[in-house]
């Protein structure tokens, strides 16, 4: 299986002429996102606090899976990586995938992650909540943006993995100690 | 973030070296608990991202325990210890009288005594580091998961407003004749903190 490694405040968009190669499965980093089409599947490992947003599109089967880490990139005054943040990994991603012949009538978004992972008796104490922030503005984006949101699995105190296959256009959710799921 | 990027070969030596120091006071701290001898090696330490980071302990979907405290003081900033899942299942084995490969998954029992574990151990690293930069670092109480190492890392990252994605890392590894406990000591100084530390060590901030 050909692996694909992508850094952190990278991004990669599969090229056409690779669509027919036996890739199965595409790794999306923490802070990157990544497109994809049939038969593949986008992967990303490991969701926390952090929001996996995947978009597919019913018409042409273009999948896009990011993996955000912030809310809002406009508390930072310097942004190395847009993919970091949900409002502007979110448009980005959609901005290629359209690119790539993605109809906008027809995509909709899976979100996935959320997680407060993290339990102490002063933790709650703090309105810091960095989970819920993240899906919320996720939401946000995801509303102005007119795309709908079918499902999202979020929020809990569990870490989750989130696979977004091509093929069907289904996502599946893995975590320690659960049975697969598929929202 | 930035803070990073001033720092030179020798800073990286010296923080090795104070790392060094605390993983042998944790070292000392664990002999005491479990009553044995114990063996403590540092086998890498450095400055580095978080993808690496989760590379350096394992894959992101490998189950860790982790106990992480928020520090304050004049460097305020953030330690965390990870465990693997076997080295976290032995200690809750062997600190519960239990024979080895008893516990398969974690209670409250078995929560309880890793945390107390991570503040024994967290506290005795930070205590060695604190003689030697002649700084207090005065941690929170002791939060708690059990997860995938790559939600566990990145959250104990995010969820104590850490937004950066580089942190100093000493791989610890404790030993005695039967087994081998993985840990890693994590240290986040936050913002003009890792200036602070150095000039407390005497080196001066970086360009």
């Amino acid at each position: 299986m050909e692996e694909l490694k992508v850094g952190i405040g990278a991004f990669w968009l599969y090229p056409q002429h690779h669509y027919h190669n036996e890739v199965e499965e595409l790794k999306v980093g923490i802070g990157e996102w990544k497109i994809a089409r049939p038969p593949q599947r986008l992967i990303t490992l490991g969701l926390g606090s952090c929001v996996g947003i995947a978009f597919f599109d019913t018409r042409t089967s273009l999948g896009g899976l990011a993996h955000i880490m912030l809310p809002d990139s406009r508390q930072f005054q310097e942004i190395t990586n847009r993919a970091k943040y949900a409002d502007l990994a979110i448009p980005d991603m959609l901005e290629a995938m359209l690119k790539q012949g993605a109809r906008r009538s027809s995509l909709v978004a899976k979100i996935a992650g959320g997680a407060q992972m993290f339990a102490s008796a002063d933790r709650r104490l703090l309105n810091l909540n960095i989970g819920q922030r993240n899906v919320e503005a996720t939401v946000g984006v995801l509303k102005e943006l007119g795309i709908p949101l079918l499902a999202q699995d979020t929020g809990g105190n569990y870490g989750r993995t989130m696979i977004l296959d091509t093929g069907s256009g289904k996502v599946y959710i893995r975590a320690i100690g659960r049975p697969l799921k598929e929202i | 973030m930035e803070a990073w990027q001033g720092l030179n070969a020798f800073h990286l030596n010296v923080l090795k070296e104070i790392g060094n120091i605390g993983a042998g006071n944790a070292a000392t701290a664990m002999a005491s608990m479990l009553n044995r001898r114990i063996g403590m090696t540092v086998p890498r330490a450095g400055v580095l991202p978080l993808a690496e980071i989760t590379r350096l302990v394992g894959h992101e979907e490998d189950p860790v325990a982790c106990v992480e405290f928020n520090l304050s003081g004049r460097a305020p900033g953030k330690i965390f210890l990870l465990l693997t899942r076997e080295s976290a299942f032995y200690l809750v084995d062997f600190l519960l009288g239990k024979p080895p490969g008893t516990t398969g998954a974690l209670d409250d029992m078995g929560i309880s005594v890793l945390t107390e574990v991570g503040n024994i151990l967290t506290g005795s690293f930070l205590n060695a580091f604190a003689d030697f930069c002649r700084l207090e670092f005065i941690p929170s109480v002791p939060a708690f998961a059990f997860d995938m190492l790559g939600a566990v890392l990145s959250s104990a990252f995010l969820e104590g407003g850490y937004f950066a994605d580089r942190a100093l890392v000493i791989e610890t590894q404790f030993y005695d004749a039967e087994v081998t406990i993985k840990g890693h000591f994590f240290l986040i100084p936050e913002g003009e903190s890792l200036n602070i530390i150095l000039e407390a060590l005497g080196l001066g901030a970086g360009p």
